[in-house]
């Protein structure tokens, strides 16, 4: 198994009881170190399902999902927390803890995770510098109810990334937000993939969105997103994925993506929108 | 028909998996002292002052009924060996049961249920931690302490409601006899059903209030819905536990 193999699904199903059609029908695709995968796909065609699977949040119905190079299928509970440990996870609406502060949101993973063996200090010192990181400097003792709509998502992707996970899902970040914050949010992946050299997966219904990770890089220099030339966007490797009804329809980078007559997958064109 | 009991069957076998994964996280590493901590100040000392004043009530009212019938056979000075009993076996227990499950089976099943249905709970999952650990167990050990010290004190506090009746309001005895015939009524089978009931009903208080809180779907309606059942399933297993427990001592004291 090689070391860079980050996530891999094979064949992945999974039907709910109830259901008519399969939540997610034989699923496989693979990611490696540093990779972006773009997720797209119409409301209920799978893929906050693929990601919670991902996360074992819910269970496979067949087929095989290998996380960090370990067979996680079959994985109890209990051996899914330490898993889980070195997975960021931002959710569709953020998922913050609304009786604790910032700081308390921020700081969970790193007191309450068994494996993250960081002295009590330090935790304060690691909490400020990722909310810098997100640009919240100065809301440690807010409720994430004062804060704004994409200021919680940042506060999200500040908890999703305190413990430097080699990965991290992304479950529509950009969804409600206006397009200045939206761009602002995103300009946040890029400079987190890039500095950290996370893998990431971004589940997101703008194509802008995916456009500006397919072709922007971070500077470090001018602490700004900047577009790269068209023949230097294969080194951000990112690759889009589109589902429909469970299925995955389309894998290709965003060329190919823009190059597709599928009329389904063509509606996720940048091109032709 | 079948349809209905196996939704049943399957439902009792969800909340018998999920009180026993709480049960067992008792004894297992991490162990969450600030959050047992939280609880019990949530739900023992927040229950305090309204255990306070009905268990003041039922103790009040229990002597102002017994004074009536115990009238009747001449027997008005037994009226605190009456309100200890019935207290201790029966209305401390069940009355600070009942009151606890409430105002805390509720507040359990409507807290946890608007953390399921803001994705709270699976972010804490996907963090790494076990909500089970984290949320149900501290609320189950917060309650099995915390209960049988309200029902106690509840039982005290009836005690004194039914002398305040008993000797200034209606002289049927003196303050001496009454808190005498009251020591010397109960024995150790009354002590021991008045303390094993009350820990046995926060086990399920806790459990149940806990389970319809993590089942949580659809929304702030759901909610509102594990509320409700959660109290309601949790009143019903109250009294259909407390008639075994009580058969149980009969059975032991004769």
């Amino acid at each position: 198994m090689a070391d860079d193999d980050i996530l891999r699904f094979e064949n992945v199903s999974l039907h709910f009881d109830g259901d008519a059609a399969p939540a997610l029908s034989s699923v496989s695709f693979q990611l490696k170190a540093s990779d972006t995968i773009v997720l797209y796909g119409a409301a209920g065609s799978g893929k906050t399902v693929l990601l919670k699977l991902a996360l074992g949040l819910l269970r496979a119905g067949s087929g095989r999902i290998f996380l960090f190079g370990r067979d996680v299928t079959n994985l109890r509970e209990e051996e899914w927390f330490e898993m889980r440990a070195r997975t960021g996870v931002l959710f569709q609406e953020g998922g913050l803890f609304d009786s604790m502060t910032i700081e308390e949101n921020v700081s969970y993973p790193l007191i309450n995770q068994k494996n993250t063996a960081i002295p009590s200090d330090e935790v304060h010192r690691r909490v400020e510098e990722v909310l810098q990181f997100v640009g919240l400097p100065q809301t440690l003792e807010k409720f994430p109810s004062e804060l704004s709509g994409g200021m919680r998502r940042r506060v999200g992707i500040a908890r999703a990334t305190v413990t430097q996970p080699r990965l991290v899902l992304y479950d529509s970040p950009t969804a409600g937000l206006d397009p200045i914050t939206a761009n602002r949010i995103v300009a946040l992946l890029i400079k987190e993939r890039e500095l950290r050299n996370t893998a990431s997966m971004i589940v997101t219904h703008r194509f802008q969105d995916g456009h500006m990770l397919a072709t922007f890089r971070y500077n470090p220099q001018t602490e700004k997103v900047l577009e790269v030339p068209p023949a230097q966007r294969m080194h951000l490797r990112t690759r889009f994925f589109v589902m429909q009804e469970g299925r995955l329809v389309f894998e290709g980078t965003e060329d190919e993506l823009a190059g597709s007559t599928d009329p389904y997958v063509s509606k996720f064109n940048m091109q032709r929108a | 028909m079948l349809d209905f009991l196996k939704l049943k069957v399957l439902l009792f076998q969800e909340y018998l998996g999920l009180a026993g994964r709480a049960t067992q996280n008792v004894i297992r590493r991490p162990f969450y002292g600030q959050d047992l901590l939280l609880q019990m100040d949530t739900i023992g000392v927040g229950s305090l002052p309204i255990t306070i004043l009905i268990g003041f009530f039922s103790g009040a009212v229990m002597a102002l009924q017994m004074s009536r019938a115990l009238a009747q056979y001449g027997a008005s000075g037994e009226v605190g060996k009456i309100t200890a009993l019935t207290l201790v076996r029966e209305l401390g227990p069940v009355l600070t049961a009942l009151l606890v499950a409430g105002r805390n089976a509720s507040g359990i099943a409507s807290e946890l249920g608007s953390m399921k249905v803001t994705e709270q709970i699976d972010a804490m999952r996907a963090l790494g931690t076990d909500p089970i650990k984290k949320l149900v167990t501290p609320r189950l050990i917060a309650l099995c302490i915390m209960l049988p010290l309200l029902t106690v004190l509840a039982d005290f506090i009836g005690l004194f409601g039914g002398y305040m009746v008993g000797v200034p309001l209606l002289r049927l005895t003196t303050g001496s006899q009454y808190w005498v015939s009251s020591y010397q009524a109960l024995e150790y089978n009354d002590l021991a059903q008045g303390l094993l009931k009350p820990f046995i009903f926060a086990y399920i208080i806790a459990s149940v209030g806990c389970f319809f809180g993590m089942k949580t779907t659809g929304g702030t309606q759901g909610v509102g819905r594990a509320t409700t059942q959660a109290v309601v399933v949790a009143s019903v297993w109250i009294f259909v536990i407390d008639i075994f427990i009580t058969r149980i001592f009969v059975w032991i004291a004769t």
